[in-house]
């Protein structure tokens, strides 16, 4: 078992075109409401994926299903290989751990101060740190948002995007392999917004992940992605990369990049 | 009709599965402690000034009540013990437990609640950390000490109060009073007595975590859950009491 992982590991680092992500005809419904009528996608090792889409087209849905938050009606959800609506629990967190997601809202545990919020996931996962270990990895983390001397505050003291930044923090605190960005840039001035893509890319290229970030920015979008996806009537309807797209010639799709 | 007894019946599954999952991981590791410590000083010690009042005042007005009825048939000097008897046996575990349903029961729902609503819960379980277990379990274990820690100190306050009450028409002394309380109670008044708080504290602490992890989207349902919290903690405790003199009576 233990052999296995490892090896499917090496091949995922040294083979570049293998998926790491894997959706195939991916189902969900909410009693009559239809969000996701077979949703077909996949992400290689290294890839930044985009998805557009209009609001409430099931967008953060597709994620959610993606770490099993959300149980998908029908489907196939591979993430490294292994298909997720077919293992336990505990098996499932151990994919969790290598996988960081972060909240359209930032999902700030309202209770504990930033400096609790980041030690949180980092205390349970990563035994044996003494806690001036612990305080530097937090500090380290914070300054990539810059926002280093916010360590102290609680979440009810911190501005929007300020929220968004700290939650930034948490999902990547434990260095994962894939990251899973929902609206990184939304609520953030144009400056902000720049400087969460150009660390999205820094990240993408330190830590070697693997992401999918869901925009309505596109400046983010451009900036960011290798490839896009536009979601509409729960399937994707387009794909390509943002040129492509851009030229489209799909009246809807070019709506998108006006 | 038909979707109603559905509705309950689908409740009454999933508060059993909620129930049965807390006695699955209350054993197993990672144990939560200083989760579990915060709760029972949030749970405990916060709720002390609240149980002092109201249990000071319950056995205030109770001695001030009972003692023109036993004045007649010229019985007063069994005051002391019969106001402790009611007290232990029943008054303080209701009302207390009635006071931690308005005060912990409302509050672990409207807290959960607000977690579940703000995606927080959703956070811990994507960051692999089981949520039930740092959020729930901490809480019913806490509740289920506390609140028996907390009748047993209405009681002793209650008692207090009762001495305050009988020195404003007669004149006995502290130890006098307690040595007349203590000989009218015995074992089997307290036994009973103090398991049925361990089950009120249980469900306080349960009926307020189920109400809050089961909230829906959207912030009115916060709300709702800790009002649905308080109305539904309240009933229980009303009924396990009513569960609790029964049994009491067939066995002793
Ligand atoms: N828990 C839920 N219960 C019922 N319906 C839900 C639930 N979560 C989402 N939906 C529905 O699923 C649809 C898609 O929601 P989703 O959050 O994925 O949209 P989105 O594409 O992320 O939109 P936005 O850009 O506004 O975030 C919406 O129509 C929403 O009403
Ligand atoms: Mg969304």
């Amino acid at each position: 078992m233990i052999q296995e992982k490892t090896n499917t590991d090496s091949q995922t680092a040294t083979n570049k075109n293998v998926p790491v992500i894997e959706i195939k005809d991916l189902y969900k419904s909410f009693g009559k409401n239809e969000v996701l009528k077979g949703i077909n996608l996949s992400v290689n090792k290294g890839e930044n994926l985009v998805i557009l889409g209009r609001s409430g087209s099931g967008k953060s849905i597709t994620i959610k299903c993606l770490v099993g938050l959300v149980v998908a009606d029908k489907g196939e959800i591979k993430v490294f290989d292994t298909d997720i609506t077919k293992i336990d629990t505990n098996e499932l967190n151990e994919i969790r751990i290598r996988i960081g997601f972060l909240f359209q809202n930032a999902a700030l545990y309202d209770s504990m101060s930033v400096r609790e919020n980041l030690g949180f996931t980092l205390k349970r996962h990563v035994k044996g740190l003494s806690p001036k270990e612990l305080e530097l990895e937090i500090r380290e983390v914070l300054e990539n948002v810059g926002l280093a001397d916010a360590i102290d505050k609680m979440p009810s003291e911190l501005s929007g995007g300020m929220r968004k930044r700290i939650g930034l923090a948490r999902t990547l605190i434990l260095k994962p392999e894939i990251v899973l960005y929902d609206e990184p840039t939304t609520g953030l001035d144009t400056i902000t917004s720049r400087e969460i893509s150009e660390l999205l890319l820094d990240i993408q290229k330190k830590n070697k992940t693997t992401s999918i970030i869901i925009t309505h920015d596109m400046a983010c979008a451009k900036h960011t992605s290798d490839r896009l996806m536009i979601l509409k009537d729960g399937v994707i309807h387009a794909e390509g990369s943002y040129e492509e797209l851009e030229k489209s010639d799909d009246e809807w799709v070019r709506s998108f990049f006006s | 009709m038909i979707i109603y007894l559905k509705n309950i019946f689908n409740d009454v599954g999933k508060v059993t599965l909620f129930t049965t999952q807390f006695f699955r991981e209350v054993f197993t590791p990672p144990y939560e402690i200083k989760e579990f410590i915060k709760q029972c000083y949030i749970i405990g010690y916060k709720s002390l000034p609240l149980v002092t009042i109201t249990g000071f005042i319950m056995g205030l007005v109770l001695t001030l009540q009972s003692r023109p009825t036993l004045a007649k048939f010229g019985a007063e000097s069994w005051l002391p013990g019969m106001v402790a008897l009611s007290l232990i046996r029943e008054i303080a575990p209701v009302i207390t437990a009635l006071i931690c349903a308005g005060k912990i029961s409302s509050g672990i729902g409207a807290e959960l609640g607000s977690m579940k609503v703000t995606e927080q819960i959703d956070a811990m379980e994507v960051a692999a950390i089981n949520p039930y277990k740092y959020l729930v379990v901490t809480r019913i274990l806490a509740t289920t000490i506390m609140v028996p820690l907390l009748v047993i100190f209405a009681d002793g306050i209650g008692m207090y109060g009762g001495y305050i009450g009988l020195n404003m028409h007669s004149d006995v002394t502290l130890f006098r009073y307690t040595s007349q309380v203590l000989e009218s109670i015995t074992f089997l008044d307290i036994f009973p007595a103090t398991i049925k708080t361990f089950f009120f504290g249980f469900f306080i602490g349960m009926i307020g975590c189920y109400k809050g992890y089961m909230a829906a989207n959207g912030t009115e349902s916060v709300g709702k859950a800790a009002n649905s919290a308080v109305v539904t903690a309240s009933l229980t405790i009303f009924i396990i009491d009513m569960i609790a003199v029964q049994l009491t009576d067939l066995f002793f």
